[in-house]
C-alpha cells in the first residue's frame, strides 16, 4: 500500500535592490559594461579598503520589510560569512545574521479552492551581491568578472509554509508585485535581480516532525522552479519509498537537463564562521526615520484596484490584469493623464499588448513604449486620422521600438482617406472588376459586400475610411 | 650627518626658515640609511629616486610659500602595511611581494598634503603578527642600540629607523602594542591614538576593531605635532570617529599639578623585570614632584586581556587575511590542479608561520559550535575590560604603567614559544581592547644600556592628557633619543 | 593539556582557512592550538552572566554613504596586480565541472 506525502518548502529570495550604487561603494550597479569596469578597491576586495553602507539599501529593506507585514529590529547589524569563492573578492560575504532588519511577517496569497494563505516570513536580511564568473568553453579556466560584486540585495527567507509549486509561485508573484510596486527592484528572474532557491522536503501526511530538507540553486524561471520542485519531491519520496536516507544538502538546477546534482564537495565545509563586522558600525532606525519610510510606502495593488474600478470606471477584471504589473499600472495611469479615455488605453493594454508580450515571451516590465506615445496613438485612431487596421500597424511599430505614432503615419501616408471623390472613383472600378460578387450581392448573398470591401480597401493600401466605403458601395449597388 | 639628529619639528623649523631644504634633509636620511641598513634592516623598501623628486617639488611648494606645516620637507619612513599608490606595499609578507597599491591610505594622505617626504616602507612582523619583527618574510630588523637584540614588534623597522635616525619620523600601526613595545624597545616616542581617531582607511587590516595607526618620533612634541596632521574625520572609514579636540600640540605644556595619576598595582606583579619597575616608579615619582596627585590601586582583569586578544585579533585576522588568494593580486602558487589547490599552496607557501597559526587559531574559535564558548566569550570579557577601564578612568586623568615587561630580549629568543612572547603584550593589549590612547616614551635604561619605555595610558579621547603628563615627564631628563644621540653625550642618559 | 586537537580537526581548519600543512606542521599546528585553547579557556574563570558581549567599542552608529555614483571605470586599477589575466578578468582555474 502506497504512502501518502506531503511537501514542505520554504524559500529564500534574493532580491537585487534598484539603487545607482552598490551597497558598499559609489561604483555604478548598471548592467552591462565591459568586466570589472564597475568596481574599484572596495568592491574587489582590495587590502586596505573599507565598506560605507548605502543609505538607501536599508531604506528599500525597511520598506519590503513594512509592506511584508515585518517588524523593523531598529537596532541592526552586518556580520561577515566567510567562505571561499574566486567571485567573492574579499572572501567573506558581508551580510546580517544575528540581528536582520527585518523579521516575523507574512504574505497573504490566493489558493486554488479561492481561498487565501499566510505565508509566513522569518526574515529580511541586507547583503552583497558576488561577482560573475565565465567559464570557458575550451580551456579549464573561468574569469572573474567583479562588475555585480556589492550590488545589494535583500534576502527574503520564507517559513516552511508553502506545499505545492502553485503556492510557491503565487508566494514569488505576490513578493514580486510588492517589491516592483516599492520600486525597490525589477524582480527580474531571467535577469537574476531575483532569484528563489528552495529548501524542500517531503513527510507523510499527517506528520508532525519535518522530513530532511535539500536546497535547490540555479532556478531562473517559474517553470525552473515548478520542474525542480516536482523532480525533487519525486527524488525524495523515492528515495524514502526505498529505505534509503534523504541527505540535507544544496543541489543544483540544470535547466537543460531537466534535474539537479549535489554541489557537494570535500573542499566545501559550509561553514561560515559568522562574526559582527568590525568595519561597519550598527544602523539604528529611530522611530522617525521608519515613520518617514512608512509614509513613502506607495499605494499597493489592493488600493489602486478599488481606484481603478472607481475613477476609471473599469471592470474589476481589467483593473486586476492591469494592476498585476507595476510597469502596466504605471502606463495604464500615465497615458489615461495624458489622453483621457481610460476603457480605452485599457483595452489597447489588455489586448494589443498582452498579446504582443505572450508573442515575443516578454514579461510586462519589458514594455519599451512611452504613455506619451501611446496616448498619441489613441488620439489618432479617435479622431479617425487613422483606422483600426492602421492603428494595430503602427502600435506594432511602436511595441517594438517605441516608435513615434505621429511621425510614422505622417512618413508612411497612413492617414485615412475621407476624400469622398477618390473613394468613389476606387469603388466604381472594383465593382466593375468584380461582376461575379456584384451578382452575388443582387441574389441576396449579404456576404458578398464584405469581399467588395476588402477589395477597396486592398486598393487604397488599407487606408480608406471603412464607414464611408460601406456607405458607398451600398449606394453604387 | 646632522639634520637627522634633529627632532623632526626643529627639521621642519630649519627647513620654513631657509636654513637647509627638504632635498638636504632627504639626502641625508639616504645617507643614513645606506650607511646603517646592512646593521639594522629597518626598510622593506627605501624608494630613494622617488623620495629624492618628492623632496625637490616640496620645497619648490615651501619657497612659494604654499606649504607651511611645521613637517612640510622632513623625511618620513612609512610601515610597511599602509598602502602607498606606486609604492611597493608588502606587510613583510611573501604572499603580497610584488603588490602595487592602486590608492594611498589616508593617514598617508595626510602626511603628504602637509609636505612630508616619503622614504619608504619599513619592515614590520608578517602581516603585524609578532613582538619581535622577526616573522617578517624579509630578514628580522635589528635593535639600534644593540644588534643582538629585536626591536620590538610589529612596528619595529618604524622604530628601529627612528632610533637609527635614518628617517625623523615613522608611522606605524598598533593592535595590540604594535606602536608602544618597539618603542620602549627602541627608546623612542609613539603613540596609539584613541581608535577612530586616525584612519584606518588603507591600512591592511589585521584586527579591524583594534588597529590603529599612530606616530613614532624622537620626542612628545613630535608625536604630538603628527598626531595632529594624520587624525581625521575619514568618510571612507565607517568607524573614523568625527573629533573636534584634535588640536594635541596645545596639550604640550609641562604642567601636571592636580592631575591624577593612577598606577595599577596588577601591573607590578610577577614577571617585571626589577629594572624596569624602578624605572617605571622612577618616573611616577617625577611627575608627583611636578605636582601631580599619584595613586596606586587596582584595575582588574590584567590576565585576561591576552587570552580575549587573542579570540578576537585571531578571529578577525582569519577572516581579513582570507582575501589573499592568489585571484587578484600577490603571490600565486606555481602549479596546481584545480580552484582549492591553488587556494591552498598559494596561501600556505605565501604566509609565514606565525600567520598561519593565528589564521588558524581564529578559524577554529568561530567555527561552528565554538563561536558562543570563544568569540562571545571574549567579546563578553572585552566588555568587562572596557568598564574596569571606565571605572578608573572615574578617578584619574591617566594611568601609569610600563609598555613592557622587559626590555628588548636576544634576537631569536621570543618565537619559540608563543605564548611567552604574547605575554610580552601584557600591558598594552587591553589598551587596545577599550579603544583607548596610550604612550610609550623613553624613562631611562637597564645595565646593558637598552631603553625602558614608560606607558602612559588615557580615556579614550583624551590623548591630550597623556601628551601632557608624558611632556611634563620628558622636559626631567636630559634626553638621547637615540643611541647615536646618546653616544655623542658620551654615554646613556 | 586540557585541550587535545585531533587530527580531524587540523584536517577541517585547514579546509576552513585554506591551509594545507605538512605532517609536520601538522603537528606543530595540534600542539600550539592546543596550548592557545588551554590558555583561553582563563577566560572561563570569570562570570560573565548577563554582559553583553562588546562588538564595537564606541556607540558610533548610523554612517552612510548617499546612493550616488562616485566612482567611475576603474578596471586598470583593478586588474594592475593580477597574477593572471584574461579577457579583461581575473582567470582562475575552472569552477564547474
Amino acid at each position: 500500500m502506497s504512502r501518502e506525502y506531503e511537501t514542505v518548502i520554504g524559500l529564500e529570495v534574493h532580491v537585487e535592490l534598484a539603487t545607482k550604487t552598490k551597497i558598499f561603494c559609489g561604483c555604478s550597479t548598471a548592467f552591462g559594461g565591459a568586466p570589472n569596469t564597475h568596481t574599484c578597491p572596495v568592491c574587489t576586495g582590495m587590502p586596505g579598503s573599507l565598506p560605507v553602507l548605502n543609505k538607501k539599501v536599508v531604506e528599500y529593506a525597511a520598506a519590503v520589510g513594512l509592506a511584508t507585514n515585518c517588524t523593523i529590529n531598529q537596532n541592526c547589524k552586518f556580520d561577515r560569512k566567510n567562505y571561499f569563492y574566486p567571485d567573492n573578492p574579499q572572501n567573506y560575504q558581508i551580510s546580517q545574521l544575528y540581528e536582520p532588519i527585518c523579521r516575523n511577517g507574512y504574505v497573504e496569497i490566493e489558493t486554488a479552492d479561492g481561498g487565501t494563505k499566510k505565508i509566513g516570513i522569518h526574515e529580511i536580511h541586507m547583503e552583497e551581491d558576488a561577482g560573475k564568473l565565465v567559464h570557458d568553453d575550451w580551456e579549464d579556466v573561468s574569469v572573474v568578472d567583479f562588475n555585480r560584486s556589492g550590488v545589494p540585495l535583500i534576502e527574503i527567507v520564507s517559513e516552511p509554509d508553502m506545499r505545492s509549486a502553485d503556492e510557491v509561485i503565487a508566494y514569488l508573484e505576490k513578493l514580486r508585485l510588492i517589491i516592483q510596486y516599492l520600486g525597490a527592484s525589477d524582480c527580474k528572474l531571467n535577469e537574476g535581480s531575483m532569484r528563489a532557491d528552495v529548501n524542500l522536503s517531503v513527510r507523510e501526511v499527517g506528520a508532525t516532525e519535518f522530513g530532511t530538507r535539500t536546497e535547490m540553486k540555479n532556478l531562473n524561471s517559474f517553470r525552473a522552479i515548478s520542474h525542480a520542485i516536482e523532480g525533487e519531491k519525486n527524488r525524495q519520496i523515492d528515495l524514502i519509498e526505498s529505505g534509503e536516507k534523504v541527505i540535507q544538502e544544496t543541489r543544483r538546477w540544470d535547466d537543460t537537463k531537466e534535474s539537479s546534482h549535489a554541489m557537494r564537495s570535500k573542499e566545501d565545509a559550509q561553514d561560515y564562521r559568522y562574526f559582527p563586522e568590525p568595519d561597519l558600525v550598527p544602523i539604528i532606525i529611530s522611530d522617525e526615520w521608519l515613520e518617514e519610510i512608512r509614509s513613502h510606502q506607495p499605494e499597493f495593488r489592493t488600493e489602486k484596484l478599488a481606484r481603478y474600478e472607481q475613477e476609471y470606471e473599469i471592470p474589476r477584471y481589467d483593473a486586476e490584469i492591469l494592476t498585476n504589473s507595476k510597469h502596466m499600472a504605471d502606463l495604464f495611469e500615465e497615458t489615461v493623464a495624458l489622453c483621457g479615455k481610460p476603457k480605452k488605453v485599457s483595452n489597447w493594454l489588455m489586448v494589443e499588448t498582452m498579446r504582443l508580450l505572450k508573442e515575443h515571451e516578454m514579461e510586462p516590465e519589458d514594455i519599451r513604449f512611452s504613455p506619451e506615445h501611446l496616448a498619441a496613438l489613441i488620439n489618432l485612431a479617435d479622431a479617425g486620422t487613422i483606422n483600426s487596421t492602421v492603428a494595430k500597424e503602427v502600435f506594432e511599430q511602436m511595441f517594438a521600438d517605441d516608435t513615434d505614432p505621429e511621425k510614422y503615419v505622417e512618413e508612411h501616408g497612413l492617414k485615412t482617406v475621407n476624400d469622398e471623390g477618390a473613394l468613389r472613383a476606387t469603388i466604381e472600378q472594383v465593382i466593375k472588376d468584380n461582376p461575379q460578387s456584384v451578382e452575388d450581392y443582387h441574389n441576396g448573398k449579404e456576404k458578398a459586400i464584405g469581399f467588395l470591401v476588402g477589395q477597396t480597401m486592398k486598393a487604397m493600401k488599407g487606408k480608406a475610411n471603412p464607414g464611408m466605403v460601406n456607405q458607398i458601395l451600398k449606394e453604387l449597388l | 650627518m646632522f639634520l637627522m639628529s634633529l627632532t623632526a619639528v626643529e627639521l621642519g623649523k630649519r627647513i620654513q626658515n631657509k636654513e637647509v631644504t627638504a632635498v638636504d634633509a632627504t639626502r641625508e636620511a639616504l645617507a643614513a640609511i645606506a650607511a646603517r641598513e646592512e646593521a639594522v634592516h629597518s626598510f622593506v623598501t627605501v624608494d630613494a629616486e622617488g623620495a629624492l623628486a618628492r623632496a625637490k617639488q616640496i620645497q619648490e611648494r615651501i619657497d612659494a610659500g604654499e606649504l607651511t606645516s611645521p613637517l612640510a620637507g622632513v623625511p618620513v619612513a612609512i610601515k610597511d602595511n599602509m598602502c602607498t599608490q606606486g609604492m611597493k606595499t608588502t606587510c613583510s609578507s611573501k604572499i603580497l611581494y610584488n603588490f602595487m597599491p592602486t590608492f594611498t591610505a589616508e593617514a598617508v594622505c595626510n602626511l603628504e598634503k602637509a609636505g612630508a617626504v616619503i622614504l619608504g616602507k619599513t619592515n614590520m612582523d608578517e602581516f603585524a603578527m609578532g613582538s619581535t619583527t622577526e616573522t617578517s618574510a624579509f630578514g628580522v630588523t635589528k635593535n639600534p642600540w644593540n644588534t643582538g637584540h629585536v626591536p620590538g614588534g610589529s612596528s619595529g623597522g618604524s622604530c628601529a629607523a627612528v632610533a637609527a635616525e635614518e628617517c625623523s619620523y615613522a608611522l606605524g600601526s598598533d593592535t595590540g602594542g604594535s606602536i608602544r613595545q618597539p618603542s620602549s624597545f627602541c627608546g623612542v616616542t609613539g603613540i596609539k591614538p584613541t581608535y577612530g581617531t586616525v584612519s584606518r582607511y588603507g591600512l591592511i587590516a589585521y584586527g579591524s576593531s583594534l588597529d590603529q595607526i599612530g606616530p613614532i618620533a624622537k620626542d612628545v612634541t613630535d608625536c604630538a605635532t603628527i598626531l595632529e596632521i594624520i587624525s581625521s574625520h575619514d568618510s571612507k572609514d565607517s568607524t573614523s570617529v568625527k573629533r573636534e579636540d584634535t588640536h594635541f600640540t596645545e596639550a604640550l605644556v609641562d604642567d601636571v599639578k592636580g592631575m591624577k595619576i593612577g598606577i595599577p598595582r596588577d601591573y607590578f606583579g610577577e614577571g617585571l623585570n626589577t629594572e624596569v619597575k624602578e624605572a617605571v616608579l622612577a618616573a611616577a615619582k617625577e611627575l608627583e614632584k611636578k605636582g601631580a596627585i599619584v595613586e596606586e590601586f587596582d584595575l582588574g582583569l590584567v590576565e585576561y586581556a591576552i587570552p580575549a586578544y587573542y579570540v578576537i585579533a585571531c578571529a578577525e585576522a582569519s577572516s581579513n587575511l582570507a582575501r589573499f588568494d592568489g585571484v587578484k593580486y600577490g603571490y600565486r602558487t606555481e602549479e596546481y590542479d584545480g580552484l582549492h589547490q591553488m587556494y591552498k599552496k598559494s596561501r600556505s607557501e605565501g604566509f609565514g608561520a606565525e600567520v598561519k597559526r593565528r589564521i588558524m587559531l581564529g578559524s577554529f574559535v568561530l567555527s561552528s559550535g565554538y563561536y558562543d564558548a570563544y568569540y562571545l566569550k571574549a567579546l563578553r570579557v572585552k566588555a568587562l575590560i572596557k568598564k574596569a577601564f571606565d571605572e578608573a578612568f572615574a578617578k584619574y586623568d591617566v594611568i601609569l604603567g610600563p609598555a613592557a615587561p622587559t626590555t628588548a630580549p636576544k634576537l631569536g629568543a621570543s618565537l619559540s614559544d608563543p605564548i611567552q612572547m604574547y605575554l610580552g603584550d601584557i600591558y598594552t593589549i587591553s589598551v587596545n581592547l577599550a579603544g583607548l590612547p596610550g604612550i610609550s616614551l623613553p624613562c631611562g635604561t637597564d645595565s646593558q644600556g637598552l631603553p625602558i619605555g614608560l606607558q602612559l595610558i588615557g580615556d579614550c579621547f583624551k590623548e591630550k592628557n597623556i601628551i601632557r603628563a608624558a611632556y611634563a615627564f620628558e622636559q626631567t631628563r636630559d634626553y638621547a633619543h637615540s643611541p647615536i644621540a646618546a653616544q655623542e653625550k658620551g654615554g646613556v642618559s | 593539556m586540557a585541550n587535545i586537537i585531533s587530527d580531524e580537526t587540523i584536517e577541517y581548519v585547514g579546509i576552513l582557512a585554506k591551509l594545507e600543512l605538512s605532517d609536520e606542521e601538522k603537528e606543530q599546528a595540534k600542539k600550539d592550538m592546543g596550548e592557545m585553547l588551554d590558555y583561553i579557556d582563563q577566560l572561563n574563570e570569570l562570570d560573565t552572566t548577563g554582559v553583553e558581549p562588546m562588538s564595537h567599542v564606541f556607540p558610533v552608529h548610523n554612517v552612510f554613504r548617499e546612493d550616488e555614483v562616485t566612482n567611475g571605470d576603474g578596471s586598470e586599477d583593478t586588474l594592475a596586480n593580477a597574477p593572471l589575466m584574461r579577457d579583461g578578468g581575473f582567470e582562475v582555474p575552472k569552477t564547474i565541472i
